[in-house]
């Protein structure tokens, strides 16, 4: 049982330590990167850059997900747990589009 | 040499970053500023490469947008609700369609479409050659028969030399005609009103009154309409819940969000643009403003109904006086357009 739960333990170390962050910004109505490559795992805090509101999405497949809109100087963040290409958009602002590639 | 080579990076490096000042802090309204420079639209719209300008496409395009019997009916063509003696638009509330059916959304303008990276009032289509085709597929549009009306066009000695100048190599199908459609569309352009010459520099080209409201309509704590309407073309090619009446309805026109099924998107339409907005009275997607006192009375209020209202959107705090500058100012936008002249179709 020790044996175990050292296991796990090694394995949630692992895990937070090999988890990275990443911030993607949105500036004059365009994401800061137009692609990224992160590992599974890792979390990227979208921040808003902009005196007005903007949306972050996703109807990837490898992850969907909504954050809603949020004005300038807010971020919210999302972690990638699976392997994939992602496509990230602004729903107010459709020229905003960006890649992500979770390996 | 060497300091007048730094002088000149300093100069071009200030010089741009005036040309691309966004935002309103660093705006100074003065005729011919640098620093409003990003509202001066190229001359032409880009065209995709396998679809650049001709004058032979532009004319045979021209052909096809005034062509009625290209329609189920033979009466209708393109121009039925794209009329541009009522400003590329048709005046009505909402467009009419096939056996004058009444449709659910206003004829939007061709003008300036082609400087838009999205089309149609829910963005569902995203270039002009996407767009072309679609009213006259639509069973409540054009309702157009293709197997016959491309007999006809086929049939037609005059159609085919047209079609042979503009296209040489290519068929006669649907992509050539949203082709050329899309190529006349390209030249429906307002870049010239007393506001671009203003903005050129001209320094009589627009009253005080005209200016303040400028300002006015750019500033976000007072008229705030550049959060939307942004340059160069007055749109940001976005989509936003206005809070129209029609969305108070019992099945109301949820618009992008048939596109983009988010919650935010629920009741937005894209940004129109406000270039000739003096032509294509009525106002918003659903028609429901007669004149521009009645588009900024409904943004003083920060819309009729508040659910799902777009964030970008807040209660003005504007005087009577204000409130008539901004409309002044948007009157400005109208361009002295050539007139147009209308094409002798070819026989079929």
């Amino acid at each position: 049982m020790r044996q175990l739960i050292l296991g796990f333990s090694l394995v949630a170390f692992s895990y937070s330590v090999s988890a990275a962050e990443h911030t993607v910004g949105q500036k004059n109505k365009e994401f800061t990167e137009s692609s990224l490559t992160i590992k599974v795992g890792d979390t990227v805090h979208f921040r808003n850059d902009d005196s007005f509101f903007h949306n972050v999405f996703s109807l990837s497949d490898a992850k969907f997900f909504d954050l809603g809109s949020f004005p300038q100087g807010e971020s919210k963040s999302v972690v990638f747990d699976q392997a994939g290409e992602i496509e990230v958009e602004c729903a107010i602002h459709p020229t905003m589009k960006m890649k992500i590639t979770v390996e | 040499m060497f300091y007048k080579a730094i002088f000149a990076t300093f100069l071009s490096l200030f010089l741009c970053h005036q040309a691309l000042a966004s935002e309103f802090k660093d705006r100074v309204f003065k005729a011919g500023h640098p620093s409003l420079q990003d509202w001066v639209l190229p001359e032409k719209p880009e065209a995709p490469s396998d679809n650049l300008a001709s004058p032979e496409r532009i004319e045979l395009g021209k052909a096809l947008f005034f062509d009625p019997r290209l329609s189920g009916d033979g009466n209708m063509s393109c121009a039925s609700c794209h009329n541009p003696s009522l400003g590329w638009s048709d005046g009505l509330p909402t467009a009419k369609g096939f056996k004058s059916k009444v449709l659910g959304r206003a004829s939007p303008t061709v003008i300036n479409t082609g400087y838009n990276s999205i089309q149609m009032w829910d963005g569902r289509k995203k270039t002009l050659e996407d767009q072309a085709i679609g009213p006259l597929e639509s069973h409540e549009e054009m309702n157009t028969d293709f197997s016959a009306a491309l007999a006809s066009i086929r049939g037609s000695s005059e159609y085919q030399k047209l079609f042979a100048k503009a296209y040489p190599g290519e068929e006669i199908d649907k992509t050539t005609i949203a082709k050329a459609i899309a190529n006349f569309e390209r030249t429906v352009i307002s870049r010239n009103s007393r506001f671009d010459r203003w903005i050129q520099g001209d320094k009589k080209a627009l009253t005080k009154e005209e200016i303040r409201g400028f300002k006015l309509f750019s500033n976000p704590e007072k008229g705030n309409c550049e959060v939307c309407h942004s340059a160069p073309n007055f749109t940001d090619n976005g989509f936003h819940n206005i809070g129209l009446a029609s969305f108070a309805d019992e099945n109301p026109d949820l618009g992008r969000y048939a596109e983009r099924p988010l919650g935010l998107m629920k009741g937005a339409f894209k940004t129109p643009t406000i270039r000739d907005i003096t032509l294509t009275a009525p106002y918003f997607h659903d028609g429901s403003a007669e004149t521009l006192d009645d588009v900024v009375d409904h943004y003083v209020k920060s819309g009729e109904v508040k659910t799902n209202l777009s964030p970008n959107l807040k209660e003005l705090k504007l005087s009577e006086k204000e409130q008539k500058a901004i409309v002044a100012f948007m009157k400005s936008l109208t361009s002295d357009s050539d007139p147009v002249t209308l094409p002798q179709l070819p026989r079929i």
